[in-house]
């Protein structure tokens, strides 16, 4: 057992160290460094900055220094909680992306959760009920989920509501509260925007878990063991849930350590058609405005969130399997 | 009449033609018998044919602006006319907005506009050969006047052309990102199931670490990272490297998990006792009795490969116009408010959906006829 947790989190560790090396990569490719941007800046806005006071400020930040040395510089400075200065927002890094970051986490919790809540009883459905309309409905509902990419889902939806309703169904908050701090009404206000995307973002997900479990059910349902169990005059659901849903289950949550990153990566996209105040717009406008430092402190908030994650999510199916619990996985 | 010595060969039983069959037969059988992939199949070889035939389906040139055929809505064809097969469509009539004094194109159903086979308008290649033949084109077309099938976006372009370009684009992506991946999950996938140790333990690792980052934010900044005066062609091949860098991880694990099981298969210990030598084995006894998995493996990786080129497109970040993909086609609709003036915009979602619903049907019944004796 605690093999097992020392495995993953020496993963988890290289995991962040290699999402930390990409992150400043994309800090640095764009041609030019932080100074030049500055000048451009101090340039746009009128006033201008002397090659001198520019190499000293190349020096002041270290940019005349290699590779790693710029990174080991940005790393230390990054373990003290600062991030650098956005460019586009004159503001520093941690300060721009405020709440959003919680809310991306959120919305991905949200959707894990949904995720789960969803793929275990209809996979169950699916199997027990093979063949059945219900298992054809659901069939069709998940290649539907497989085949749409939830952007698009997201896009059809917004198209329909205004369509139908004639109002935007994006955002995580009503107009009211999207301004004001936090509070309780602020809070269940959340609560009554967050089922929409986040059933959108599961929606792709589930269909894939839906498919593992109905087919690993419905293997472990030609087992004999099955049989005995009917023989002995177990009542059908105890035959069922007792031993081979157990048994199914186990393929089933190995792949929600994958399931996070997933969702995260999914987060991003979707909230760009819905409006929704997560990191992924911001992203997406910091990489475009090429507001490096931005863009890369995003890329890798959202990275160790997710190993984080998926660390947690290990240490949940270790509870679940015994046999990692007893270090034989 | 029958003679009496001449034997007749019976046809063969069910059992015996079974017993008989090579491998692929086997497992071309079995592929037949998964209705829903067969069609998939047939759907896919018709998508990559009008793919690769992209220029000929086109109308009019997929670039062309024209600011009068703004938001032209779908024109349908009307296929007869005086009693007779004389497929046309109805002109375009520029009227001015009496409050707004625009100018603006309006469908005038009282000039017909005759459709002609194999028709002359731009020049294109196909298979090297210069030609400006188009599947069919206006005959008494006047200067605004097209075939707009799916209407026209907001350029004015037609979008029956663009999309049939952008299919050749999104299809093709998908094919190249899925050879790179192929090539480094084979590879890496294989030398970790044949020296195994701490090679072995290095690339499981490796691929852990690839599971388990972002993808998309990731793809993101490493494409917003490209330079902005790279050519189109640069931008392509960056864009198929940086999907398929991260998706080769699925290949990698379905070749290790069938090396590992083969080698203790019966027949690689025999070929190991004739004195095979160990590439005779990979290549002549291991490689063919797993190339069906891993053509399974491919196709499901395909869908994905499409869906992560639409994507990044779509956000602004992957390929950029004047090129033009399904993501590309898909960006015009982004919001609402577009989406309500014209609807038919997301019409380009259709074939999405279709191509990639069609790879993972076809994906399920090649996994199924890939182990053809189970």
């Amino acid at each position: 057992m605690i093999t097992f947790v020392v495995r993953r989190l020496l993963l988890a560790i290289v995991t962040t160290w290699l999402i930390s090396v990409l992150s400043f990569a994309i800090i640095q490719l764009p041609p030019g460094d932080f100074v030049d941007t500055y000048i451009a800046q101090m340039a746009a806005s009128g006033s201008s900055v002397s090659a001198q006071a520019a190499e000293a400020m190349r020096k002041m930040y270290g940019l005349d220094r290699p590779f790693y040395v710029q990174y080991g510089k940005w790393v230390g400075r990054i373990v003290h909680g600062d991030f650098g200065e956005s460019m586009e927002w004159r503001r520093p890094v941690l300060e721009v992306i405020g709440d959003r970051l919680w809310l991306t986490v959120l919305l991905a919790f949200a959707a894990l959760i949904i995720t789960w809540g969803l793929a275990l009883p209809i996979g169950i459905y699916s199997a027990v009920r093979q063949y059945s309309i219900g298992d054809y409905l659901f069939t069709l509902v998940g290649f539907v989920g497989i085949a749409v990419p939830n952007f698009l889902l997201a896009l059809v939806l917004m198209y329909f509501s205004f369509r139908w309703f004639g109002a935007s169904v994006g955002g995580l908050f009503s107009a009211k509260y999207s301004l004001l701090p936090w509070s309780w009404g602020k809070v269940w206000d959340l609560m009554k925007h967050l089922p929409l995307p986040a059933v959108v973002l599961a929606l792709g997900g589930t269909a894939q878990l839906v498919r593992i479990m109905r087919a690993n059910l419905l293997d472990e349902l030609r087992r004999p063991y099955v049989v005995t169990a009917r023989a002995k005059g177990l009542t059908e659901t105890r035959v069922v849930l007792k031993y081979p849903v157990r048994a199914a289950l186990n393929p089933f949550a190995s792949n929600i350590a994958y399931l996070f990153p997933f969702l995260v990566s999914g987060s991003v996209i979707i909230s760009i058609v819905l409006g929704l105040p997560t990191v992924g717009p911001l992203l997406v406008e910091a990489l475009i405005s090429q507001d490096m430092f931005l863009a890369g402190s995003i890329v890798l908030l959202l990275g160790v969130l997710t190993v984080i994650g998926t660390f947690i999510s290990d240490l949940v199916l270790m509870w679940v399997d015994p046999r990692l619990r007893q270090g034989m996985g | 009449m029958r003679l009496p010595f001449t034997r007749r060969k019976p046809a063969p039983s069910k059992a015996e033609r079974y017993a008989t069959a090579t491998q692929l037969q086997l497992t071309w059988w079995r592929f037949c018998r998964h209705r829903l992939a067969v069609v998939s199949l047939i759907v896919l070889l018709l998508a990559y044919t009008a793919a690769i035939m992209a220029d000929f389906l086109a109308t009019t040139d997929p670039h062309q602006t024209n600011a009068a055929t703004s938001y032209i809505e779908p024109q349908a064809i009307h296929w007869f006319d005086n009693g007779g097969f004389h497929p046309f469509v109805y002109g375009l009539k520029g009227a001015r907005d009496m409050r707004t004094f625009k100018l603006s194109y309006k469908v005038d159903t009282s000039r017909k506009v005759y459709l002609d086979l194999f028709a002359h308008n731009y020049d294109y290649s196909l298979f090297g050969f210069r030609t400006d033949i188009h599947l069919f084109g206006l005959r008494n077309a006047n200067r605004n006047d097209g075939i707009y099938i799916l209407g026209t976006d907001q350029l004015g372009r037609d979008l029956w052309s663009r999309l049939a370009v952008a299919t050749r684009v999104s299809l093709f992506i998908g094919l190249v990102g899925v050879s790179i991946s192929l090539f480094l999950g084979v590879i890496l996938g294989g030398v970790s199931a044949i020296y195994g140790g701490w090679i072995d333990i290095l690339v499981q690792r490796m691929i852990e670490v690839v599971r388990s980052m972002p993808t998309i934010p990731l793809w993101l900044g490493l494409s917003a990272a490209m330079p902005s005066s790279w050519s189109v062609t640069q931008v392509y091949l960056a864009i198929t490297i940086i999907i398929s860098l991260l998706s080769w991880t699925d290949l990698a694990r379905t070749v290790r998990g069938k090396f590992l099981s083969l080698r203790e298969e019966d027949f690689v210990l025999a070929a190991e006792l004739a004195g095979a030598s160990q590439a005779r084995i990979i290549f002549f006894h291991m490689l063919p009795s797993f190339t069906s998995h891993i053509i399974a493996a491919v196709s499901l990786a395909l869908p994905a490969m499409i869906i992560s080129e639409t994507s990044l497109s779509f956000l602004g970040l992957g390929l950029r116009p004047p090129a033009i993909s399904w993501g590309v086609l898909l960006q015009d609709a982004q919001n609402v408010q577009t989406l309500v003036l014209a609807p038919w915009l997301l019409t380009v979602a259709v074939p999405v959906i279709i191509v990639i619903l069609a790879f993972n049907f076809l994906g399920d019944g090649l996994r199924d006829a890939a182990d053809p004796y189970g």
